[in-house]
């Protein structure tokens, strides 16, 4: 079990590493070519949208292998989300990151890969990528108390 | 063009090569906002793998730094208020929307599932109608 820990941490890193490398040479690294992509002007850049046209179907063959398996190799059982429900936040919070990512050029990715290679404004970048996701949770737990709060006011 | 569009297909097969490495040993989905935001948790035992998945991503991100300077930082010009707000917003909404490009955009819709697809078109339109707004008003 204790070992399994360590075989999990070592391929969580592998992944990440190879992830980052896929991003680099994708494109998805510079800002000015992901912008490029989602303004469609005259001399618009369709080049990124094959990157979802590479990884979405290998991950969806690779999917429905895996998924055939009982169980991951380094855990007991699959954490893979199950919800299917079309929610207000769902909604609300991908038109926020959609903003968010024309504004930037970066996504949370290619954010953290150009972070490791140095590059200045993905540093600014992701230091309040981590606030956004700070803040988030506080606005969370005030809304939490607001709708508490509101329950007990209930006229009876 | 069609370089470019190459190296995005190469690069896309890798991203989607790098999240099945991680269903198949881990049994995870590789959403990056998620597997970061869940860093500032501190729940116990779903701690390490996380950190060294934003470990690995640095890392993968400084060696092809060194390789290849010219895939990051084409920059966009834009001022350092823009990248600041654009990241508070971005770190918002990704948790708020529980994903972004690569949980929503590459895992869900790899599995189809419906929150994804649906997530994934909003995110699209609203970067894509964004960017050419701003693109008119910035010039």
């Amino acid at each position: 079990m204790k070992q399994q820990k360590h075989f999990q941490i070592l391929a969580a890193f592998v992944v990440g590493l190879l992830f980052a490398i896929g991003l680099g040479i994708s494109g998805m690294t510079q800002p000015q070519k992901v912008i490029g992509f989602l303004q469609l002007t005259k001399d618009w850049d369709p080049s990124l949208m094959f990157v979802m046209i590479g990884a979405i179907p290998v991950h969806a063959l690779a999917y429905r292998l895996i998924r055939g398996r009982k169980s991951p190799l380094f855990d007991m059982k699959f954490h893979v989300p199950q919800s299917r429900e079309i929610t207000k936040p769902l909604i609300v919070g991908s038109a926020l990151f959609g903003f968010g990512w024309a504004l930037g050029g970066f996504c949370p990715g290619p954010g953290l890969a150009s972070l490791g290679a140095g590059a200045p404004s993905a540093i600014l970048f992701v230091i309040f990528l981590v606030a956004g996701m700070v803040l988030q949770r506080l606005y969370q737990k005030v809304a939490a108390k607001a709708a508490v709060r509101r329950s007990q006011l209930k006229p009876l | 063009m069609l370089h470019s569009i190459l190296m995005a297909l190469f690069g896309g097969a890798l991203i989607g090569l790098a999240a099945s490495l991680m269903l198949v040993l881990n049994g995870r989905v590789t959403g990056i906002s998620g597997i970061t935001n869940g860093l500032l948790s501190f729940v116990k035992g779903d701690y390490a793998w996380r950190a060294a998945f934003v470990g690995g991503l640095l890392g993968g991100g400084f060696i092809l730094g060194q390789l290849h300077p010219e895939f990051f930082e084409n920059t966009t010009g834009r001022p350092s208020v823009m990248i600041a707000v654009a990241g508070l917003i971005v770190g918002f909404g990704t948790v708020l929307g529980s994903g972004c490009t690569s949980g929503h955009g590459v895992c869900g819709i790899a599995r189809f599932s419906p929150r994804s697809l649906v997530a994934t078109l909003v995110f699209m339109l609203v970067g894509m109608a964004s960017a050419t707004l701003l693109k008119a008003i910035l010039g």
